[in-house]
């Protein structure tokens, strides 16, 4: 019997450039958004997918042939791409937006199916959600377009030589096991692992890789957004507590707000 | 509550004398009378001071109303004992009474009560010292400035900062960043030490480098002076050539001459872009270079240079695995690792210059490999490789520390000669002679001020250790013309050595300063300057 010819993986990795994650978040005068002029970084989530990608090729179960980063949004995408290049993406593509421009998971997911649909890729590892808009739905939008399997909320990820994956799921109460075949979309979780800095050699090399760029219109691309954001608001601000002197002080005032 | 109070994160700098700015190159003297104490053995009680009792107790409490003691009952010696005791557990006093006032006067009030009185008196902040400065050391009065918290006003213009001395470093620079400002002044111990503390002790930290030290950023002090009067000097002007510049005498004075308890500090704008990378190097001498590289490329926004060697980051790893936050930094690991900082307030200048610099380090494999964080996730931890060194240290064994100043090229080589020291003594583990006590030596510390910090891992603390050690220590540090205490000052377990780093006229002119300001000698006694 022939062995079969080993199957090269290419992978897909979509990262998105958010405010980061130690930012504390402002609301825009306008209301209708978040001051965006703060420091911005790589969607923790995508970190963890562009790790869980670079992964795959160390531990060689798999043949990877190619990591590819994407990301859709203004100039300074481009350094998001740059980050998953440095940690090891092989090369980018960049969609580009007007700077705050709104790109809603729907169309993020068809500008997605249409590179994957001119591109070969086998496998696509993408963030959960993006800690900006929390919506959390762009990897099942992009299963459903493709027709593909989709693995969410990845805690664990193995893919065997011949296309086999097994991913383990975090769900309410425990883990699931699952079992597919690619091509599939997965959906990584916190815990998948954690990514590692970026070196120095490796951000040398990669200024070096190529990056294609593209304008929604050059791929028939229409990034309208569908929503109109009414009002954005913070929290009620937490009252700040008291001190009382005495026990029978604090029952009164206990009893005051209602509480017993 | 026996645990030491918690020191926010790792530990690593605080204190003291800045005597690494002398400003006439005079000739180390060594005194030959210099009397050699060794830190477990502790000058005896001294016979004028009153010994604080029940009435004593009674009279402060009228004063003060928190007030602690184990006279009353009030207290139990238990509950003392975090007064008492050093956060490293190494120097534990005998005081019955703390007083936690809560406003200037009260404290005026104690001092002068305690002046008329004849007692002793140690005025404490976060009690984050490194050398037992603000513990007693025998029943002194403890003087804990804690409850003199509050923020007193700023000027968003100026950045002008007036607050109480019991304020929490970091409260300080939290309310800062609120406004946009940073407080001039950063160091492991921030979550628990006292921006008063820091004054009187002249901290050094982390940031020195850019902001400078306290001497030039303190613009004025209110001080409560040891017969009670209360010295208002809270000026906020930067310049003031009137007189004798007071508030000077007080930054390193380590509550000796007064008790600050309120400082007026001049704040910077925070930097908005800031960035970090860590360097693995293969020797002390690449440091340098690299050190000497980065001020070239990056200028004005280099805001930090801190250097570790392979000992210390040991150290880490292991504190790290045992706590399960390991992870792999480095590709190729080296015997010395740096750590660069820089802030601006321009992303893509920044950025630019940086990059400048690591592609001129790696085209000249000036360094062997090297992470530049990519987020402030990144940020917080990469800059904890080098800030977990103290906390791993103290978590590995009884630590003994030492904080010296001394020109950056002969910095490693104390550290280099400090092991063979131990190793001669055969005291060093591992060394095929013998099972040794000494665990690790580890050096580190703050290049861009010439400042090295050598951590000696122990089992315990033991006279035979500490008799290799010291004053051998000191004795390298003064054939290299450096000081015996770059930033965590005398306390009690440096005053005898002063002579290594001070003359006879400067000693003599401390003590007729001391005896203008405390003529009966009842502020924090039995240190500093004896």
């Amino acid at each position: 019997m022939r062995p079969t010819l080993p199957r090269l993986v290419n992978i897909l990795v979509p990262v998105k450039r958010s405010i980061d994650y130690a930012v504390k978040i402002r609301v825009a005068s306008d209301g209708k958004g978040v001051d965006t002029n703060v420091k911005h970084s790589m969607n923790p989530f995508d970190e963890i997918a562009v790790e869980e990608a670079i992964r795959l090729r160390e531990k060689k179960t798999t043949k990877v042939d190619n990591i590819t980063a994407i990301s859709i949004g203004p100039a300074k995408a481009v350094d998001t791409i740059r980050t998953a290049l440095a940690m090891g993406a092989d090369s980018g593509i960049h969609i580009t937006t007007p700077e705050n421009a709104v790109v809603e998971p729907i169309a993020v997911a068809n500008a997605l199916k249409k590179i994957i649909d001119d591109k070969k890729f086998d496998l696509v590892i993408m963030g959960k959600q993006a800690i900006d808009d929390d919506s959390g739905s762009t990897g099942g939008m992009l299963a459903g377009l493709l027709g593909w399997s989709q693995g969410s909320f990845a805690s664990k990820l193995e893919v065997e030589d011949g296309g086999k994956v097994n991913v383990t799921r975090e769900i309410d109460g425990g883990l699931e096991k699952i079992e597919a075949k690619l091509p599939m979309i997965v959906t990584t979780d916190l815990r998948l692992n954690e990514p590692r800095y970026a070196s120095l050699p490796n951000i040398m090399k990669a200024k070096k890789k190529k990056i294609e760029t593209f304008k929604p219109e050059d791929l028939g691309l229409d990034l309208t957004p569908r929503f109109e954001t009414i009002s954005v608001s913070e929290p009620p601000k937490r009252q700040g507590g008291g001190k009382v002197e005495s026990v029978d002080e604090l029952v009164s005032k206990m009893k005051e707000a209602g509480v017993i | 509550m026996s645990a030491p109070r918690q020191i926010s994160r790792l530990l690593s700098r605080r204190s003291l004398i800045s005597s690494s700015r002398r400003s006439t190159p005079t000739p180390i003297f060594k005194s030959p009378n210099l009397s050699v104490r060794h830190g477990s053995h502790l000058p005896p009680r001294s016979n004028q001071f009153t010994q604080p009792t029940k009435e004593h107790l009674d009279a402060l409490k009228a004063i003060s109303s928190s007030t602690l003691s184990t006279l009353d009952g009030s207290a139990t010696e238990e509950e003392l004992r975090s007064f008492n005791d050093d956060w490293m557990n190494k120097y534990h006093g005998k005081g019955s009474i703390v007083v936690k006032p809560k406003t200037t006067e009260e404290v005026s009030e104690v001092m002068k009560y305690c002046y008329e009185k004849g007692i002793a008196v140690v005025p404490q902040g976060g009690n984050t010292g490194l050398v037992g400065g603000s513990n007693p050391v025998h029943d002194e009065i403890i003087l804990n400035l804690s409850n003199l918290n509050q923020i007193r006003s700023f000027d968003e213009v100026s950045g002008v900062l007036v607050a109480d001395g019991g304020v929490i470093l970091e409260t300080a620079d939290h309310f800062l960043a609120e406004k946009g400002f940073i407080f001039p002044l950063d160091l492991g111990a921030k979550g628990s030490c006292h921006i008063g503390g820091n004054v009187s002790t002249n901290a050094g930290g982390l940031r020195l480098l850019r902001y400078g030290s306290l001497h030039g950023s303190v613009l004025g002090l209110e001080v409560v002076l040891p017969d009670g009067r209360i010295w208002n000097g809270l000026s906020k002007l930067r310049k003031d050539n009137t007189g004798f510049d007071l508030k000077q005498l007080y930054i390193g004075s380590e509550g000796t001459i007064g008790i600050i308890t309120a400082i007026s500090i001049l704040c910077p704008r925070r930097p908005s872009a800031m960035n970090v990378a860590v360097f693995s190097l293969e020797s002390y001498e690449a440091v340098q270079k690299v050190f000497a590289e980065a001020k070239g490329h990056l200028g004005e926004i280099l805001s930090a240079f801190e250097f570790f060697d392979k000992q210390s980051y040991a150290l880490v790893k292991k504190h790290q695995e045992e706590n399960g936050g390991e992870r792999k930094v480095f590709e190729t690991e080296g015997d010395f690792y740096c750590l660069i900082e820089t802030g601006g307030s321009n992303a893509e200048h920044d950025e630019a210059k940086l990059t400048g610099l690591l592609e001129h380090l790696m085209e000249n494999e000036m360094v062997l490999d090297g992470v530049l964080a990519q987020d402030s996730t990144q940020f917080q931890s990469l800059w904890s490789l080098r800030e977990l060194v103290p906390e791993s240290a103290g978590k590995a064994g009884s630590v003994y520390k030492y904080d010296v100043s001394v020109p950056v090229g002969k910095m490693y080589g104390l550290v280099e000669k400090m092991r063979a020291k131990l190793r001669e003594g055969g005291v060093l583990e591992g060394d095929g002679k013998s099972e040794g006590p000494i665990r690790a030596v580890a050096g580190y510390g703050h290049m861009g001020d010439g400042n090295l910090h050598i951590n000696i891992v122990a089992n315990k603390y033991t006279d035979e250790i500490e008799k290799i050690i010291e004053p051998y220590i000191y004795e390298i540090v003064a054939e290299n013309e450096g000081s015996i205490s770059a930033e965590h000052g005398l306390g009690v377990m440096k005053a005898p050595y002063i002579g290594y780093s001070k003359n006879e006229t400067s000693m003599e002119l401390m003590k007729q300063i001391k005896q203008l300001f405390d003529p009966k000698g009842l502020l924090n006694p039995y240190k500093y300057i004896v």
